[in-house]
C-alpha cells in the first residue's frame, strides 16, 4: 500500500486537511506544574491510516493521545475529533477496584448493549475464548489488555488509539496482535493510532510514524523517520539501523496459528531467528 | 401494659426507619466502596455538623441546612482538587476536621439555643416520629430513582473515567450527580446513625455483600439486604442490653461482615483442599 507523507506540520496550508481527518491535533501544548509536558504536536489520523507514535518514556506520548482525545485540556493549540467519529480507546492501563464484581462480558458492555454472540465472537477475535463469564480481577495484565481492545473494537469504532497494546507482550503475541489491529483496520477501515514505546520497531502497516520527545522530532513514512538526522541524533545511529518494520510474509504461511511474520533488518532481534537484514 | 405497647411503637418506628435507611445506603455504599470514596463520605458526614450549627444559625430547616453545607463541602473537594497541589487524601482530612471542628464549636457559641450535641454525633434512631420515616422514604425513594437514572454512565465512569469519557458518558456530570446524592442521604438520615457512624452503614454492608456476588446489580441488592439486617440485630441488640442504638446497629454491621468473612475463608479453603486431593 503506497501511502503519501501525511503532512503533519502546522502551517495553514495543512488545515484542510486537518479538517478532512478523523482527528487532528494542530500543534498542542499541554502545560502542567510548571513546564511544558509536550509542546508544538501535530499528528492527524485520517480513515483506513495508520499512526504510530513512538518515543522515549516520559516524552508525552500518553499525554498527546489524551489531549487528543479531549481527555485532557491543551494550553496550546486545539484537538479535534470530527464530528460523528466513533472513538475505540485502549488505555495504556485501567485499574478497577478489587470490590467491583464485573465479568468480562460486562466490561464489554458497560456503555452500550451488545448481544451474547456479538460478546463471544468479539472475544475469540482478541484471544480470549470462553471468557465472558470471567471476573475481571481474574484475568493477567495480558488478558486484561485484550479484554480492553475487546471493548473497544465491539464499538465498531471509526477511529481507534491504542496506548501500548503491546507493552508486556511477547514476541510472537505482538506479531498476533499486530495482525489484529490490521485485520480490524482492513474490515472496519478505520483509522488507528498507536503508541509505542519501542523506537525499533513498528507495524509494517504504519503509514506515518510519528517521534516524539516533548515534541515532535521527526514524522513521516517508517523509512524516512528512521533516516532522519534529528531521530539519529537523538537515539544514536544504532537506532536508526535497528529501526525494523513487521512484514507479513505471504510466503510462510504454514505456521500454527496460519501466519508467519518476519522480522525485517531488526539487528537485535535476530535472536527471534527471523532478522533479516 | 400501656408501657409495652408504647415500647412496641417506637421500637417498630426505629426498625421502619432504620430498614429504610440501610436499603438507600446500599446501593450508594457500593458505589462509595467501588470508588475508593470511603473518606469522602465520611468527610460530607462531619460537615453535616457544621450544617446543623448553620441551620440553627440562620433558624432554617435542619436538613436542608446539612445538604447545602455538604454540597458546598463537596465543592471545596473538586476546587482544591482542580489545583491540584494537595493530594485527594490530604484535602479530605482537612476539610472532614475543620467542618467537624467547626461545627462543634459554633454550637457551643450558641448559648441561646440547646442542642444535644450527642444525638447528632451519634444518633437518636428511637426517637424518630412518623414525619422523620416519611421524609426517610420520601427522600430515599428519589435518591434511588437518581441512583438508576445514572447507573450506566455511574458504573462506567467508576470502572474507567478515561473510558466513559471517550465514549460519551460525561463522568464529571454523574459524579457530581452521584456526590449530591451522597450529600441528601446524609441529610436525611442523620438522626437515624448520627454523624460520626452513619457511613459505616454505607460501607461495612457493601464490603460484605462482595465476596457472594458476581454482578453490580447483585451487589446492591445484597448491600442492602446486609444493611436491614444490621439494623435489627442491632436494634434487638440495643433494646436486650440497653446499649445506644446507632453504634449498636454498627456493631450488628460489624458482626455480620465477620461472620460472612470468616464463612467465605473457610468455604475456599475446603475449595482449595478439594482440588489438591484431586490433584
Amino acid at each position: 500500500m503506497e501511502q503519501p507523507v501525511t503532512a503533519v506540520t502546522a502551517d495553514a496550508a495543512a488545515e484542510p486537511e486537518g479538517a478532512r481527518a478523523l482527528a487532528h491535533a494542530r500543534h498542542i501544548g499541554v502545560f502542567r506544574g510548571g513546564r511544558w509536558l509536550v509542546r508544538h504536536v501535530d499528528i492527524t489520523v485520517r480513515r483506513g491510516e495508520i499512526v504510530t507514535v513512538i518515543g522515549p518514556n516520559g516524552s508525552g506520548k500518553s499525554t498527546s493521545a489524551k489531549a487528543l482525545l479531549g481527555l485532557i485540556d491543551v494550553d496550546e493549540g486545539a484537538a479535534t475529533i470530527a464530528k460523528g467519529v466513533r472513538v475505540g480507546y485502549v488505555p495504556q492501563s485501567i485499574s478497577i477496584d478489587w470490590t467491583l464484581p464485573l465479568t468480562v462480558a460486562r466490561l464489554l458492555t458497560l456503555t452500550a448493549r451488545h448481544s451474547k454472540a456479538e460478546i463471544a465472537a468479539t472475544l475469540a477475535q482478541v484471544g480470549l475464548p470462553d471468557m465472558a463469564d470471567a471476573p475481571v480481577q481474574t484475568l493477567s495484565g495480558g488478558e486484561f489488555q485484550r479484554a480492553l481492545l475487546a471493548r473497544a473494537i465491539i464499538r465498531k469504532p471509526d477511529l481507534l488509539v491504542l496506548d501500548e497494546p503491546v507493552q508486556g507482550v511477547d514476541f510472537t503475541g505482538q506479531i498476533a496482535l499486530y495482525k489484529l489491529i490490521r485485520d480490524i483496520r482492513d474490515r472496519l477501515n478505520c483509522g488507528v493510532l498507536l503508541i509505542s514505546h519501542d523506537l525499533h520497531i513498528v507495524m509494517a502497516e504504519t503509514d506515518t510514524v510519528v517521534c516524539l520527545n516533548g515534541h515532535v522530532c521527526c514524522s513521516g513514512t517508517p523509512k524516512l523517520v528512521a533516516e532522519d538526522p534529528e531521530y539519529r541524533r537523538l537515539f544514536g545511529p544504532a537506532a536508526s539501523e535497528a529501526l525494523a518494520v513487521y512484514r507479513h510474509d505471504h510466503d510462510h504461511t504454514h505456521a500454527h496459528d496460519g501466519s508467519v511474520v518476519a522480522l525485517q533488518g531488526g539487528a537485535h532481534h535476530d535472536h527471534d531467528g527471523a532478522g533479516d537484514a | 401494659m400501656t408501657g409495652r405497647a408504647m415500647l412496641d411503637d417506637f421500637f417498630t418506628r426505629a426498625l421502619v426507619a432504620g430498614i429504610g435507611f440501610a436499603v438507600v445506603a446500599g446501593p450508594l455504599g457500593c458505589f462509595i466502596i467501588w470508588r475508593r470514596m470511603a473518606y469522602f463520605g465520611d468527610t460530607i458526614a462531619h460537615s453535616a455538623l457544621l450544617g446543623v450549627a448553620f441551620a440553627l444559625l440562620l433558624e432554617i430547616d435542619v436538613i436542608a441546612g446539612v445538604f447545602v453545607m455538604s454540597v458546598v463541602i463537596a465543592m471545596a473537594l473538586l476546587v482544591l482538587q482542580r489545583l491540584g497541589t494537595l493530594s485527594s487524601d490530604t484535602i479530605l482530612g482537612i476539610l472532614s476536621h475543620s467542618a467537624l471542628a467547626l461545627g462543634i464549636v459554633i454550637i457551643s457559641l450558641m448559648t441561646w439555643v440547646r442542642v444535644d450535641l450527642k444525638a447528632y454525633l451519634l444518633g437518636d434512631i428511637l426517637t424518630v416520629s412518623r414525619a422523620d420515616i416519611a421524609v426517610i422514604y420520601a427522600g430515599g425513594a428519589v435518591v434511588l430513582a437518581l441512583l438508576a437514572a445514572i447507573w450506566r454512565p455511574l458504573l462506567a465512569a467508576t470502572a474507567s473515567f478515561d473510558l466513559a469519557r471517550t465514549e460519551g458518558m460525561h463522568p464529571e456530570r454523574v459524579r457530581l450527580v452521584f456526590m449530591l446524592l451522597i450529600a441528601a442521604v446524609i441529610a436525611i438520615t442523620m438522626k437515624v446513625m448520627g454523624i460520626l457512624l452513619i457511613t459505616a452503614l454505607l460501607i461495612i454492608p457493601a464490603a460484605t455483600a462482595r465476596r457472594f456476588c458476581s454482578s453490580p446489580e447483585q451487589m446492591a441488592l445484597w448491600s442492602a439486604a446486609v444493611g436491614a439486617a444490621a439494623v435489627g440485630l442491632g436494634l434487638f441488640g440495643s433494646l436486650r442490653f440497653d446499649t445506644p442504638s446507632g453504634p449498636s446497629i454498627v456493631a450488628g454491621a460489624m458482626l455480620i461482615f465477620i461472620v460472612s468473612l470468616v464463612l467465605s475463608l473457610a468455604v475456599s479453603r475446603v475449595a482449595a483442599r478439594t482440588f489438591n486431593s484431586r490433584g
